[in-house]
């Protein structure tokens, strides 16, 4: 396998697990707000941040990893993305300062403060939203480089139907995936009332994510047709997806096995994800990048790859230890540790 | 003079890094400090030393929050801001950023473990224990940023064909000549300003309430620290001059506004310069820069005009690096005075003149931090990468930037307010005394409920 292909597949992986770790940060933090605004917090606000509070800086660390990641593989991507996301970069940027800081804040400064938790609550959904317009771009259409300058078409971006179901996408996906984990955490810390709320939630948030995903889907059609006939030659992949989806629908609704429906919610993303990653190679952003044409060099890709076998064999282990302490931990979850 | 985009561009990377730099100087610094106090209240069997790692962990905790938000955004920044030079440079320092990554993520994880664990573990060792993955992960943080630094004062490791870097062999980059002597600078005055923080927090409470068994404890470790940083800080500060001397001369030569090579060079304290780059009204000390440079009085030092004049770097740095300079040995001396003061027994260690001089050291300590990052920056202009790429060839073409700069002016006042607010709320609403007793009765009678988090 080259190294540009094994370079992708870890950091396409490492994206899916910052969609899933941020989602159900993101969710958390507007679930909070939520439950307080409607006088339910003393139902879920307490199982939210015994969850949260031991994790929060490792969600933020999959983030710059990814980031990171690719500017090394790929350094290209920092020309062209750089160029063009200034704007909206800047401000995913901005909310992701006020999200952890005020996170910080609040949980081990003042407790109970309203301000804090609607900062640290709006910007959760803001945040997926704006990171997604980097998804929306790598589409085509909306970078236009000029001799040797590039820039963003917000014209172009603003009113176009992919972008916006893109974001309407990252959004629900969030409150779903999120509101799904807190029930399956719920249950573990057998917390009835608890997860009676977090279940109506994650009922409620069910339908939207697949009517959204089939919208944006069949906009990226309009959009870009080899994407589209890519992702349809992986129908079996989106097949599975559907399959695990309608499984962990059916758990939850039966209020049975909230672990394995997480489970089949986190593999409905993982086979979307995917599906969606691998139609859109070798681009990293049509037309101007592929992986072949911007891969870093051999000795390079060499390095990064030691270091990243390196590296988890050092976080794996530590990684194990926090979810053996703070998750697994049945007394720990319920609040007698 | 109307501003162009280059330079908004320098004035939102300054800023982001100016800002940055505090919480990054506390993170690399105060674990140290903690795992010290840890360590000592588990030896000495007194609980006011676990009671100081409990505080420090907690107020640290929150500057790390605004510490880790503030690298994610100069991280991005590298992408946003300067597109060209990531383009062109990537390929050689991706290696360090992402060990960077791997150690902060290590950090952060037994961060995350050592919160929640205080009375987790039978033995207190193995609490103890976890600050080292914390203390090591910072550590390592700030040394594989510390050799991107490096890379762009000595680039190395590669070769440059067609407006590329080829031939990229990244770990000799990161080891470039530079590297050593600024890693050291960086950890050395990273524990020190620690130290220096944390020994001005207890002088201040001493002078505001009186004594307290607590804050003396605390004062005295502190200053222990202050002292052995302070004179490992005096050496790499020196390490680094003479490294200037060699491989950089133009930088050290700006510092010192040395301006013709010539052999027993003076250093010059302070003073100004006319319109004819002639210095007035400063101290000369006969033969001592060359003595700085070389360990020899009558070593030769390459003056600025052996370098284009377009080549130089701003002549202001000359005030940044005496002040970073005397900072330094103004904080060696302050711990030295009072080391003295507490052996010598007719003097009191602990009066008011001192305790004040030791309070001020404190945010002295951050500006002489703040000094000495704006002298590597400043020092290395017009370069971003020495000899490779201007800063003007590397920044975003993109006229937004302007508006870019106010949004994070905005973010960083808010930040940087609140930050304040809540750790002075954090510990004025529950001073140490008052803390060390509650605790103290909980321990006398576990059956009333164990705080939450502790």
């Amino acid at each position: 396998m080259s190294y540009e292909l094994i370079g992708i597949s870890v950091l396409w992986l490492f994206l899916y697990g910052y969609l899933i770790v941020a989602s159900i940060d993101f969710g958390a933090g507007f679930f909070a707000f939520y439950a307080r605004l409607t006088k339910q917090d003393h139902l879920i606000n307490r199982l939210i941040s015994r969850y949260l509070s031991p994790v929060w800086e490792i969600t933020n660390v999959f983030f710059v990893f990814f980031y990171i990641g690719i500017v090394g593989f790929f350094p290209d991507t920092a020309y062209y993305y750089g160029s063009a996301l200034l704007v909206p970069g800047s401000i995913a940027v901005i909310l992701l300062a006020i999200r952890g800081s005020f996170y910080a804040f609040e949980n081990y400064g003042s407790k109970n403060n309203i301000v804090y938790l609607f900062l640290y609550g709006a910007s959760g959904l803001l945040i997926p939203a704006s990171l997604s317009v980097a998804l929306t771009l790598s589409e085509g259409g909306f970078i236009v480089k000029q001799g040797s300058t590039v820039s963003l078409d917000y014209w172009t971006l603003f009113t176009n139907p992919l972008s916006w179901s893109i974001v309407g996408l990252a959004i629900v996906s969030v409150l779903f995936i999120s509101s799904s984990f807190l029930a399956f955490y719920a249950s573990r810390a057998e917390d009835h009332a608890a997860l009676k709320l977090v279940r109506t939630y994650a009922l409620f948030w069910s339908t939207p994510t697949i009517i959204i995903a089939l919208t944006a889907f069949i906009y990226l059609g309009q959009h870009n047709e080899r994407h589209f006939q890519n992702m349809m030659d992986l129908w079996w992949l989106l097949a599975l997806s559907v399959a695990f989806f309608m499984i962990a629908m059916w758990l939850i609704y039966n209020g049975r096995r909230y672990g394995l429906a997480f489970i089949c919610i986190m593999l409905q993303f993982f086979c979307a994800f995917f599906a969606y990653g691998i139609g859109q190679y070798p681009y990293i952003l049509d037309p101007f990048i592929t992986i072949q044409n911007s891969v870093t060099s051999p000795a390079m890709g060499f390095a990064l790859v030691v270091v990243f076998i390196g590296g988890m064999c050092m976080l794996i282990p530590s990684l194990i230890l926090v979810f053996k302490l703070f998750l697994f931990d049945a007394d720990y979850v319920k609040g007698k540790k | 003079m109307a501003i162009d985009t280059v330079m908004w561009s320098k004035l939102v990377t300054g800023m982001t890094l100016g800002f940055h730099a505090i919480f990054a100087t506390l993170g690399v610094g105060i674990p140290l400090m903690i795992a010290i106090a840890e360590f000592m209240g588990i030896r000495k069997k007194d609980p006011h030393y676990t009671l100081m790692a409990k505080r420090w962990s907690r107020g640290f905790v929150i500057s790390v929050a605004v510490g880790v938000v503030t690298g994610t955004a100069i991280s991005l920044q590298l992408a946003l801001v300067w597109p060209n030079f990531m383009k062109l440079a990537g390929n050689v320092i991706a290696l360090p950023l992402f060990m960077e990554v791997f150690a902060f993520f290590f950090e952060a994880i037994f961060l995350g473990i050592y919160l929640y664990t205080w009375d987790r573990f039978k033995n207190p060792y193995i609490h103890w224990l976890l600050t080292i993955p914390i203390v090591t992960g910072a550590g390592m943080s700030a040394v594989f940023i510390t050799t991107v630094n490096g890379f762009m004062n000595q680039p190395g490791g590669f070769v440059m064909e067609a407006g590329q870097f080829t031939a990229v062999n990244p770990v000799q980059a990161m080891l470039n000549t530079a590297t050593f002597s600024k890693v050291f600078h960086v950890l050395s005055s990273a524990y020190l300003t620690g130290a220096a923080l944390l020994a001005g927090i207890a002088a201040f409470a001493l002078l505001r309430k009186g004594a307290s068994a607590y804050h003396k404890k605390a004062l005295n470790l502190m200053m222990a620290v202050v002292l052995l940083f302070g004179l490992l800080n005096t050496l790499a500060g020196d390490v680094s001059a003479k490294f200037l001397a060699e491989h950089q001369p133009e930088k050290l030569a700006a510092a010192e506004w040395h301006f013709e090579t010539e052999s027993g060079a003076d250093l010059i304290l302070l003073g100004w310069l006319n319109a004819e780059h002639e210095i007035i009204g400063a101290l000369h000390l006969p033969k001592l820069l060359s003595f700085l440079a070389f360990s020899d009085f009558n070593a030769e030092v390459t003056g600025l005009e052996e370098f284009p004049k377009d080549e130089w770097p701003p002549l202001l740095v000359h005030y940044l690096f005496d002040l970073m300079a005397g900072i330094g040995f103004t904080l060696l001396a302050i711990s030295v005075l009072y080391f003295l003061f507490l052996f010598w027994k007719k003097r009191n260690e602990l009066n008011k003149w001192l305790l004040g001089i030791i309070a001020l050291g404190a945010p002295m300590a951050f500006l002489g931090v703040e000094l000495g990052w704006f002298y590597a920056e400043l020092g290395r202009q017009p370069w971003i990468i020495r000899g490779y790429m201007r800063v003007e060839e590397a920044a975003t073409s993109s006229p937004n930037i302007r508006m870019i700069f106010f949004f994070f002016l905005l973010l960083y006042i808010v930040l940087g307010v609140m930050c304040v607010l809540v750790l002075r709320r954090l510990f004025n609403n529950n001073p140490a005394e008052v803390e060390m007793e509650k605790w103290m009765k909980e321990k006398r009678n576990p059956s009333t409920e164990k705080g939450e988090r502790t």
